[in-house]
């Protein structure tokens, strides 16, 4: 890539977009790759790169650019976000009757997957030796409904819901029940389900839903209906390097434009030189057409910058999308604890004894 | 099976003595209708006449894992 280094691809910032492959994928600031150079790890010069910024946020997602970190630190956070927050959600439905014609098993796994507005904080982790269930590890829900025909039957209409009650139970059906000394402690935001509009099951006249819900805090890794997040991702910020050497002719200047994602390429009203638009270029799809065009050759080239990741992360259920990062940190902070101590134990083990520690779950 | 057992109540071959002071209401297949049917009564709807009957639900609590 000596051509391309020589208008502004930089190996070590930039993976290279060609048009049949990538190039510079993996990081080479480790200790070690470059002769005479320090790469090891410093805390002031990590504290000198890492950003953060936030560039979208609304009521369910988040988009943000976490700046200088290596990708094994990216990927670690979205993996936590998928499975190692813990959250809130139905794991045991006692079944008094059910006479609907959504079976029993198939109604308590939808029910379980129904997301709860409950602080995972205000409960505990359930011992899984002890399955004993307390006020402190379970919340219990009430879901009961008979589907019955309206006395005065309205003619001329067949919607259900004009003609039977409960023809539908609905996600807000499920009633709390307050176990011990959850009335006062949650009492400020009762446990409910975020959407109270998720149709459980549909009943027609005869048939009866009764019966008992028991929701625990738990991690994804246990089981998706425990995933705060319905996606964590990230992408590698896309940059498009121009050739000074080669501009591109002005009359394809709008073919040139064209081969881009609408708004990242500009050009001059006037002498229609083509120019990044560099608060745009996120929104690039990197499609690679400017290389199919043989008369763009040399012109550009295509690149991700390595260490730059655009998380896009939607919450379901408790967090606000703002907290899942912060959440996440926290989780990291717990292992990091427990791989610190573990690492003192070995370094301590000349008192004798295995010196082991016992590492989190997982 | 909290069945109270009566000293030499088995009267047919399983072992099975329902609780005698429990109606046992049966749902037409035909029409739907509840019907209270006692033992070596005629299996027949009240309203409609059909023979076939269905047995209701248990009330009893099953447990499941919402997974």
């Amino acid at each position: 890539m000596a051509s391309a280094s020589t208008n502004g691809f930089d190996p070590r910032k930039h993976v290279g977009v060609n048009a049949e492959r990538m190039s510079h994928v993996s990081s080479t600031d480790f200790p070690g790759h470059y002769p005479g150079e320090d790469h090891s790890w410093n805390l002031a010069k990590f504290q000198e790169k890492l950003s953060v910024n936030i560039e979208r946020l609304s009521n369910r997602s988040i988009d943000l650019d976490l700046v200088g970190v290596d990708a094994s630190i990216a990927n670690a956070f979205r993996r936590i976000l998928i499975a190692e927050v813990p959250t809130v959600a139905i794991e045991r439905a006692y079944v008094w009757d059910n006479t609907s014609v959504i079976v029993d098993e198939v109604l308590a796994h939808r029910i379980g997957l129904v997301p709860l507005n409950v602080d995972p904080a205000l409960l505990d982790l359930k011992d899984p030796q002890n399955d004993q269930a307390t006020d402190r590890n379970t919340l219990v829900f009430r879901l009961r409904a008979a589907c019955e025909r309206r006395k005065p039957a309205p003619k001329d209409t067949t919607d259900p819901r004009k003609l039977y009650t409960n023809s539908e139970v609905l996600s807000s059906q499920m009633e709390w029940v307050p176990q011990g000394e959850q009335a006062t402690v949650m009492a400020t935001n009762p446990p409910v389900p975020t959407n109270s509009n998720i149709v459980l099951a549909k009943l027609r006249p005869g048939q009866e839903i009764d019966m008992e819900l028991h929701a625990v805090k738990s991690v994804g890794k246990d089981h998706a209906k425990f995933c705060p997040v319905a996606t964590a991702s990230y992408r590698l910020l896309p940059e498009i390097i121009l050739n000074p050497q080669k501009p591109v002719p002005p009359h394809l200047a709008e073919k040139f434009q064209k081969c881009f994602s609408p708004g990242v390429i500009r050009i001059h009203p006037r002498t229609k030189e083509v120019s990044v638009d560099k608060q745009k270029a996120r929104f690039e799809s990197m499609s690679r057409e400017v290389y199919r065009h043989p008369e763009f050759e040399g012109c550009v080239q295509l690149a991700r910058v390595r260490d730059h990741f655009l998380f896009n992360i939607e919450s379901e259920g408790f967090y606000p999308p703002e907290r899942l990062l912060l959440e996440a940190i926290l989780v990291m902070r717990t292992k990091t604890v427990a791989l610190r101590r573990a690492a003192e134990a070995l370094l301590n083990d000349t008192r004798g004894g295995t010196g082991d520690v016992e590492m989190a779950e997982g | 099976m909290n069945q109270q057992s009566h000293p030499g109540a088995s009267v047919g071959g399983g072992g099975f003595v329902p609780n005698p002071r429990q109606e046992m209401e049966y749902i037409c297949a035909d029409c739907g209708a509840k019907n209270e049917i006692k033992s070596r009564e005629p299996i027949r709807c009240r309203e409609c006449g059909h023979r076939i009957m269905y047995k209701k639900r248990t009330k009893r609590m099953v447990q499941f894992e919402a997974r």
